[in-house]
């Protein structure tokens, strides 16, 4: 009986001194923590899908509150999550961000490109493009292996049966994971006000395009000398689109002899109402 | 005497028959060359002529930039006519050196004192002269092996006349023919090391080399002829010096590590040549085989046009399903053939299209023959999974770093996986993430 007294007292002795010590360090050691930086996670989406290129939601409630990221950084969250965010932060949202999704500047699939070599290995781009520098003639086009598909966390993405990539603009929450995973850097985000794209990047001579592919930019300059608005440019063989002077009339669509510009977002897909 | 070897590797076919027998045939002169400035490890060499000048055979028309670089010399006389990118077998468009031949043959080299009257240093100094690269196919400076880092000595010298790649008989026939500048070459790379001990290392798949090179060493007992069991890798350095003087190379390594320099013979040869004539590093054998007419061991002309070496070996037989520049372990497919010859073409292997299979690579069956054969004592298997995965971290714990890349686990996958190409994209993404680290 005695010695179950004894063991009481001394696990009771025991639990005040320890419980006393953890008291003391729990004040003593306290780390200080932003409330907002709680407040934030809880209005994030919290798939920790990394789209904003911080660790994870924590990480970026963390840079929003001490790193000055933008409020409305979560692309997945969009408008009404930033909306949250900046009333928890106090600030007003910075209304001219718009939206961005990527487009792919490429339009040579297999039926349209023309291969050096027959390719199997692994497939991966950048694995591809250390091989002679990848199986297509075209030195800038997509390689179809589907890098940026890997890349993509929301499902936005797959390679058609033309080995090209698609981008399903309705799940693209314009990331910029496909961007970034492409080895030839063929995907650009674009907000609404870019209306009409040149589909390439070739910076090679005309008939070497005609070589290597149906749809390339040959850098003939119809284009330029047709836009009314003169927002085309001719630079080392490819043309460029200024978004600002861009009425989006559709003549060059037209004039293309390459059927390489096209309009960014093609009828059919849902935001092309929107723009 | 017991023929050594190294743990792992793979047993090939080797297709030597076809070329093995035929001596070594002068190409002639081609009517132009193409020079690329890179043609080893290292910085390229920096273009020193122009559109225009007039050199004469051994004019150096690319200075080496650097200690680790090697110089190019014109390799026919005559007129430069164009200095830009040029095609190169690696795939992308090299700075390179035209010279259109003017027939003349007018040399700008002249016999040196030979051997006896060159000290260590004038020997490392004449490596670095001639351009010498190794001519096995890694193209590594040759001069470079010879400064050993500080506090560290080289004690052996040993020459690859392996030649475990199947195919190849280059160097087979440079033994047979040309024993004499084999072991001179060896000598002088023996003094320029300062040491007394030299070996020549031959697969027992060559007796005949095997017994003109013990012949011709008779007379300079520093040097021991050793033969070796046919396996590959077996003319791997690595493996070359573990089955030779039983030495392991620390992992992440050099063999200057353990004290040793490893050669080629063609570069061997070279040297001698240098040392006889004064003649810089112009030409080389090259062996064209395969899905050619005539399939014979050719010396060419550094800059010759592959297409010229098919033709001269009378054309395909058949239509052409892959060509490779060096063995078919390791050498690089190609898809054009108007590239020159550089000082690391070893071979010209056409095959067939027909006896091309198009393998579909499946999932990895965890067999672990890929572990059993690895000479280097990596998990291949795991390596590919791991790089699949993207985990590269994991990929450099087990070692990735150590792979030489000579594609005996490929050859043996059941699942037709392709882990080298896997793990060579690893290693340049790895080397990649360090850059932009440093």
């Amino acid at each position: 009986m005695n010695s179950i007294i004894i063991a009481s007292v001394m696990l009771a002795l025991m639990g005040i001194l320890f419980g006393t010590i953890l008291a003391f360090a729990s004040k003593k050691f306290a780390v200080e923590n932003d409330p907002r930086i709680d407040e934030i996670i809880a209005v994030l989406p919290g798939a920790n899908c990394g789209a904003c290129g911080f660790p994870g939601c924590s990480g970026l409630a963390e840079a929003i509150v001490n790193g000055g990221a933008p409020v409305n950084a979560c692309p997945v969250g969009k408008a009404p999550c930033a909306q949250k965010i900046a009333a928890i932060m106090g600030v007003e949202v910075d209304e001219n961000a718009k939206p961005r999704f990527a487009r792919l500047l490429c339009q040579g699939g297999k039926a349209e490109r023309v291969d050096r070599y027959y390719y199997m290995g692994v497939a991966d781009c950048a694995a591809a493009q250390l091989l002679n520098g990848g199986p297509k003639l075209c030195e800038y086009g997509c390689l179809g292996l589907g890098n940026c598909v890997r890349s993509c966390k929301f499902g936005a993405m797959r390679i058609n049966d033309n080995m090209l990539p698609e981008i399903d603009i309705d799940k693209c929450t314009g990331c910029g994971a496909c961007a970034k995973a492409c080895p030839r850097s063929l995907i650009k985000l674009v907000d609404d006000s870019y209306r009409v794209m040149v589909r390439c990047k070739s910076h090679s001579k005309g008939p070497e395009v005609r070589k290597a592919c149906k749809v390339g930019c040959i850098g003939c300059g119809i284009c330029a000398k047709n836009c009314p608005a003169n927002a085309i440019t001719v630079t080392d063989f490819l043309a460029e689109i200024n978004p600002e002077l861009c009425t989006a009339c559709g003549i060059c669509v037209e004039k293309c002899p390459m059927k390489t510009i096209k309009f960014t977002f093609e009828t059919g897909e849902a935001k092309a109402q929107v723009v | 005497m017991r023929a050594k070897t190294f743990q792992g590797g793979v047993h090939l076919h080797y297709h030597k028959e076809a070329t093995a027998s035929k001596p070594i045939v002068e190409m002639p002169e081609p009517k132009q060359v193409i020079l690329p400035v890179q043609q080893h490890i290292g910085a390229p060499a920096e273009v020193c002529v122009q559109v225009g000048d007039e050199v004469k055979i051994g004019d150096v028309v690319a200075k080496a930039k650097g200690f680790v670089s090697a110089s190019v010399h014109a390799s026919i006389a005559g007129k430069v006519t164009a200095v830009g990118p040029a095609p190169h077998p690696g795939g992308r468009n090299i700075m390179a050196v035209t010279i259109e031949n003017d027939g003349s043959g007018a040399t700008a080299y002249a016999a040196v004192k030979g051997l006896d009257a060159l000290s260590a240093d004038e020997l490392k100094q004449m490596m670095q002269d001639i351009g010498l690269v190794g001519m096995g196919g890694a193209g590594f400076p040759t001069h470079v092996k010879y400064f050993p880092p500080e506090g560290k000595k080289i004690e052996t010298v040993i020459l690859n006349g392996a030649e475990c790649e199947p195919y190849l008989t280059c160097d087979h026939r440079l033994m047979v023919e040309e024993p004499e500048k084999v072991i001179l070459g060896l000598q002088a790379m023996m003094k320029a090391a300062g040491t007394d001990d030299g070996y020549i290392g031959i697969e027992v798949n060559k007796p005949d080399a095997i017994e003109i090179l013990t012949k011709a060493a008779a007379s300079d007992p520093r040097i021991k002829v050793v033969p070796l069991e046919v396996k590959y890798p077996q003319g791997e350095e690595k493996m070359l010096i573990n089955a030779i003087t039983g030495k392991v190379i620390p992992s992440g390594g050099l063999p200057v590590d353990v004290g040793i320099v490893v050669n080629n013979i063609a570069t061997a040869v070279t040297l001698a040549e240098a040392i006889l004539e004064g003649k810089p590093l112009i030409s080389r054998i090259v062996t064209v085989t395969g899905a050619v007419k005539n399939p014979q061991n050719l010396r060419v002309r550094l800059g010759t046009s592959v297409n010229e070496l098919v033709d001269y070996c009378q054309g395909f037989t058949g239509t052409p399903g892959r060509i490779v520049l060096g063995g078919p372990m390791t050498g690089p497919a190609q898809y054009r053939l108007d590239l020159p010859v550089t000082k690391t073409t070893s071979g010209v292997l056409v095959q067939d299209r027909g006896q091309i299979k198009l393998l579909e690579s499946s999932p990895c069956v965890r067999c672990a023959r890929c572990v059993d054969v690895c000479p280097y004592n990596l998990m291949p298997c795991m390596l590919g999974s791991a790089i699949e995965a993207g985990d590269l971290t994991q990929a450099e714990n087990l070692g990735i770093m150590d792979c030489r890349e000579c594609g005996s686990c490929t050859f043996v996958c059941p699942a037709c996986r392709p882990i080298v190409q896997t793990i060579k994209y690893a290693k340049s993404k790895i080397a990649a993430q360090k850059r932009k680290n440093s």
